[in-house]
């Protein structure tokens, strides 16, 4: 009967005691710990210490030093865990419930917010992204959009006028259209956000500067189907699934057939129960008119298309519940980290 | 355009549509219904009470002591009215019951005597302005029956909104149409109560017409296609009947006399604007249609305010001067009052245009206005004409003298519009066939007059003349008759577009997503500014307060800087992206710019327990411009210290972003005292103000360096600078005059204080040496470390730390 040589002894025992050390759940449970291991008197690994003596004198070397590194190794572990469990409710010398410390945070403007997620879902859909400037002329901000200026249609967004010739600040982003088919053959599918301006007063729903989400697909074969299936589409993918969407008859003198775009939307409650909205009306809308493609040089006979144009700033106010336009003026910082991400 | 829902009914016999349903209707047809009310809505608890006897008040003498029949026995009623008169009937309301507006009627004691409710005025019960007396009503009545019902006021006058190029549905009429289009029959116009059959003659000439001493001339037939009068003679001016002050008020109109609410009447019901002159007090019985031209200057409209005309402005006139502003306002002078008896009643048509000028010239926009503005159908003109005096000779009596006169220089010929059925399914990708577009359009009255194989030649009434000209506006018509919503929506194929998504979008989102990232908020302020300094200016700003667009968009966002110190904020870490406006050195369009703007004041980062507070600092700012440039203009323009005085930045703060041409492209400092209105306990604010480079520069390509193969070698070098010479400077000459070996050149400690020189300070560089080829010896590092100890001493008189 072979006795197991004390090396393999120390080891397993090494294996044990770093067990049981790590497993000390307080300061208590280690002493215990210590003792079994380390003790004077009865520790084991004292006691194997105590025995190297005994050993045939070829042993001793490579015994002896084993044990004084396992000796070593245990009360290390021993004084690390103690470490460890020392200090505020045991959490190893620090109180880690005490606050971290990060960075500030910062967050985008919520109508911006509101704007990138509409390009979100229109980039999505292939589309990109066009500019025009916020000071145009009447030709583009009227005209070429078949708004003749001695017409009703033209006092619809009372508009601000520059000092000096006949500059305007755009009060809708469809110049866009014009800007950008003038520079770009067909196929067109684009999205301009930006800016617009009207002579309104500042009130909870109006102010003189707001920003719109102008929209144009142009191409062959683009037909009303092809422009309520799109907007549809973007409207259920923003507003979120269970969303209905209407397509109802209307007037821009840019677009015929034209259409407002309205929702109803599902609403989740604090506590859960969901509710639908009444019809909002969140878009207008329609196929490009043949003037428009004509006053851009192109053959209206061939190609076809749609348009739209949304206000992100109404559709914050919507989707955030913020009751005052006005609100996203102050930049209130109190605000605006509500919309931190 | 407000609409009575029992007005509909009566013109759409077969209207089986409750109000809510029509509203839904007319909304789905492109004319949205914005709200519902009735006129009697608030009216409730209002009856109809007999006066059985009326005597004087034993303690007052203007008062009425009156016993009432309301239905559930008599009860007696003091009464302030003086027209109060027994065995007449009378709107009364209980004691118990509330007025309109919430007045709670008490059963109360008035001079000793008991009164148990009140007998009302037309204003009480928001019927009208009418309150010397009570409202006596005339009828077969019940004592105690509803108030609301015995009158009719239990109508719905339903809020329809129109679009601009539907003037035809600013008519009951043309509201009538659209049902009936809907297969509820066809529209009719109702019968008048009273009215006589008329016969009327017309007198028609292309420029002027006399009958029996009247005469009409236009002189500007291009403003003034058709004008039609009617002599009335002997009328009795007086109050509507109950059946039309019903009908107007339904129609959210307010009763005026019996003569001005005919030409509204027919105007809510048709749409053609028509106007009633006092005949007798029309220079030489004459009517000229002609412009104001030089000799008028002013002219007092009915509503009694003196208006400066414009030479352009087309007017009625009589023989000598004008009567009336033509499709816009009435004149005082010719207006039709109480002693009025004969009248000369107008039926015309104005240019839309001229109309529009002449309404904003005068700032005075109309019933008559809007509708003109809009078209009026020139094809109903003489129905419109014989309504309104069939509804004067019913109301007002009189009888018609002679024929109408009917000048028409212009007379209206319909349009034949084509339609091609391809180009309808081109449009509108779906299949129609000729029978289904018939179907389509011919209710609306737009009538197919032949048809060839794929074709459809559509004659347009009059009434859809203004918006039906084109061969797309048709289509529309189809489409809207067709249901936008059953229309299919699945979603095709695409091809991509050829617009590249624009690169200023994509680089205002990297710099958004990098101060975000360093703990910024993004603002959005108007570009109107009070700053009037070289700014565009508005024409005809509404805010006057704030008339210009701003060139620089930093003071606008330390205004809310301020907002938020207000507040109580101390922290506050703004940014702005948006457009700056430059006056064009040639004249024309104003340029453009987009901006970035940042603002910060208060504490580096959130408090927090473990270390002390710290404000930002001159070199926060710096680190923020130089990320900032880099992102923005990819290398090609940098940061630098500017000496030049600042209007806005504190001196000794400020730095100026150049790009590659020497343009000044941005600017940062520390906002200088009095330049930010901050309270004492706030932090300094700093801010920068970045134009973005037009065009977007690409960024570059990185490109791949191997990594060193051998190890490096560092020596740090303490260096005593004068202050006269810059760290930069120091730095460049490491650079310059160490040879190939220096690798890097980190500054990593800077002192000022005990144990350096006044006028010095203690600057310490960490210098990293490689050579690519082997290890380098410390001898040669040492050989390179002395040559840049004695270049820094020799060219800029630095010398080592000892």
């Amino acid at each position: 009967m072979s006795e197991v040589h004390p090396t393999e002894a120390l080891r397993s025992l090494e294996r044990e005691a770093l067990e049981a050390i790590s497993h000390a759940a307080d300061l208590h449970a280690l002493e215990e710990a210590r003792i079994t291991y380390l003790g004077r008197k009865d520790g084991r690994i004292s006691v194997i210490l105590r025995s190297v003596g005994a050993l045939p004198p070829e042993e001793r070397p490579a015994v002896g030093q084993e044990a004084n590194r396992v000796k070593e190794r245990v009360t290390e572990a021993l004084d690390s865990r103690e470490r460890d469990l020392a200090g505020p409710a045991g959490m190893g010398g620090e109180d880690l419930t005490l606050p971290g410390r990060g960075p500030w945070k910062g967050g985008l403007h919520p109508v911006t917010r509101v704007v990138d997620e509409i390009w979100g879902i229109f980039r999505d859909l292939g589309f990109t992204r066009a500019r025009g400037p916020e000071a145009d002329t009447e030709w583009y901000n009227f005209v070429a959009l078949n708004t003749p200026l001695d017409h009703p249609a033209a006092d619809e967004n009372d508009t601000l006028y520059l000092d000096g010739g006949r500059a305007l600040l755009r009060s809708h982003t469809s110049p866009v259209q014009m800007r950008t088919m003038e520079k770009h053959a067909p196929p067109i599918r684009i999205i301009a956000p930006g800016w617009v301006y009207r002579r309104d007063t500042y009130d909870a729903t109006h102010t003189p500067a707001f920003q719109q989400i102008e929209g144009l697909v142009v191409d062959e074969g683009v037909t009303f189907v092809d422009f309520k299936a799109t907007l549809a589409e973007f409207q259920r993918r923003f507003w979120g699934p269970g969303t209905e969407v209407r397509f109802r008859p209307s007037f821009f003198p840019f677009t015929e057939p034209s259409a407002e775009v309205d929702v109803k939307r599902i609403i989740q409650r604090t506590d859960g129960t969901r509710f639908q909205t009444d019809w909002i009306e969140v878009m207008g809308a329609g196929m490009v008119d043949p003037n428009v493609l004509d006053n851009a040089g192109y053959d209206s006979e061939r190609y076809t298309g749609f348009a739209f144009g949304m206000g992100p700033g109404r559709i914050a106010m919507l989707k955030y519940g913020v009751d005052d336009l006005r609100t996203f003026f102050d930049n209130d910082i109190r605000f605006l980290a509500q919309f931190a991400r | 355009m407000n609409v009575s829902y029992r007005w509909l009914k009566d013109m759409v016999p077969g209207l089986e549509l409750s109000p809510e349903e029509v509203a839904a209707h007319l909304t789905l047809r492109g004319a949205p219904v914005e709200g519902m009310h009735s006129p009697g809505a608030e009216l409730g608890e209002v009856v109809v009470g007999r006066v059985v006897t009326a005597g004087r008040h034993p303690n007052a003498d203007r008062l009425s002591l009156c016993i009432v029949d309301a239905g559930k026995g008599v009860v007696s009623v003091v009464c302030g009215a003086p027209n109060v008169k027994a065995g007449s009937w009378y709107p009364f309301i209980p004691a118990g019951c509330t007025l309109p507006g919430g007045v709670l009627i008490k059963k109360s004691k008035i001079r000793g005597e008991v009164s148990e409710g009140m007998l009302c005025s037309a204003r009480e019960l928001g019927l009208g302005t009418e309150h010397a007396g009570i409202l006596e009503i005339f009828g077969d009545f019940t004592p105690g029956e509803p108030f609301v019902e015995a009158m009719g006021l239990d109508d719905v006058t339903l809020d329809v909104e129109t679009t601009s190029n539907r003037g035809d549905l600013l008519s009951h009429l043309g509201m009538a149409r659209e049902l009936a289009a809907e297969g509820s029959g066809a529209a009719r116009l109702p019968e008048i109560p009273g009215a006589p059959t008329l016969d009327l003659g017309f007198a028609e000439a292309p420029d002027e017409v006399a009958v029996g001493g009247v005469r009409i001339r236009i002189q500007d037939p291009e403003l003034c296609a058709r004008y039609l009068g009617a002599v009335i003679r002997g009328v009795k001016i007086g109050p509507s009947p109950a059946w039309m002050e019903e009908r107007l008020r339904g129609a959210g109109s307010r009763p005026i006399n019996n003569v001005v609410d005919a030409t509204n009447y027919v105007m809510l019901e048709m749409g053609q604007p028509l106007h009633a002159f006092d005949l007798s007090k029309l220079g030489g019985s004459a009517v000229v249609v002609r412009r104001a031209g030089t000799g008028e200057k002013t002219f007092t409209t009915l509503d009694g305010e003196e208006r400066a005309l414009d030479p352009d402005m087309l007017m009625i006139c009589d023989a000598e001067r004008p009567v009336a502003v033509a499709g816009v306002m009435g004149g005082k002078d010719s207006e039709v009052d109480d002693a009025t008896t004969d009248v000369l009643l107008e039926c015309a048509l104005f240019e839309a245009k001229s109309i529009r000028s002449t309404r904003k010239g005068l700032n005075l926009s109309t019933d008559a206005s809007y509708r003109f503005e809009r078209g009026v159908d020139p094809e109903g003109m003489r129905t419109a004409l014989e309504r309104a005096v069939a509804v004067i000779l019913a109301t007002a009596g009189g009888r018609v003298d002679g024929p109408v006169l009917d000048v028409c220089p212009r007379p209206f010929t319909s349009r034949v519009v084509e339609l091609r059925l391809a180009r309808a399914r081109h449009l509108l990708g779906v299949e129609l066939d000729a029978a289904a577009v018939r179907g389509y359009l011919e209710p609306l009255g737009l009538q197919v007059e032949s048809e060839a194989p794929g074709v459809l030649r559509v004659r347009v009434p009059g009434y859809r003349s203004y918006d039906v000209t084109r061969e797309v506006d048709l289509i529309e018509e189809v489409a809207r008759a067709h249901g936008y919503d059953v229309f299919p929506a699945d979603l095709g194929g695409y091809r991509p577009g050829t617009v590249p998504d624009h690169p200023l979008f994509r680089l205002e989102d990297e710099l958004r997503s990098a101060l975000v990232a360093r703990g910024f908020f993004e603002a959005q302020t108007p570009a109107f500014v009070p700053e009037a300094e070289g700014n565009v200016r508005v024409a005809n700003p509404l805010n006057t307060r704030e008339p210009f667009m701003r060139r620089t968009l930093l003071p606008s966002l330390l205004r809310r800087v301020v907002h938020n110190f207000t507040r109580g904020a101390r922290d506050v870490r703004l940014f702005e992206l948006g457009t700056s406006f430059r006056v064009a050195p040639e004249g024309g369009q104003p340029l453009e710019e987009t901006h970035l703007v940042v603002a910060f004041t208060g504490r580096r980062e959130p408090p927090h327990w473990s270390v002390p507070d710290a404000p930002f600092t001159v070199w926060d700012l710096k680190g923020l411009v130089e990320e900032v440039v880099a992102l923005a203009w990819r290398g090609s323009a940098s940061a630098a210290p500017s000496v030049e005085a600042s209007p806005l930045f504190a001196p000794g703060t400020c730095f100026s972003v150049v790009d590659g041409q020497g343009r000044v492209v941005g600017g940062a400092g520390r906002v200088a005292d009095g330049k930010v209105d901050a309270p004492v306990w706030a932090d300094p604010v700093w801010a920068l103000e970045l134009t973005l480079p037009d065009p977007v520069m690409a960024a570059a390509t990185p490109v791949h360096h191997p990594l060193p193969l051998y190890p490096a070698v560092e020596r740090d070098l303490a260096l005593l600078v004068g202050d006269a010479v810059t760290a930069a400077a120091v730095t460049a000459l490491m650079r310059e005059r160490s040879g190939e070996l220096l690798e890097q050149v980190t500054l990593f400690d800077h002192y000022r204080g005990e144990g350096v020189p006044p006028g010095k300070r203690s600057v310490a560089f960490r210098l990293r040496f490689r050579a690519a080829d082997r290890t380098l010896k410390d001898k040669e590092v040492d050989r390179a470390v002395q040559g840049i100890v004695g270049r820094l001493k020799e060219e800029l008189g630095v010398e080592p730390r000892r």
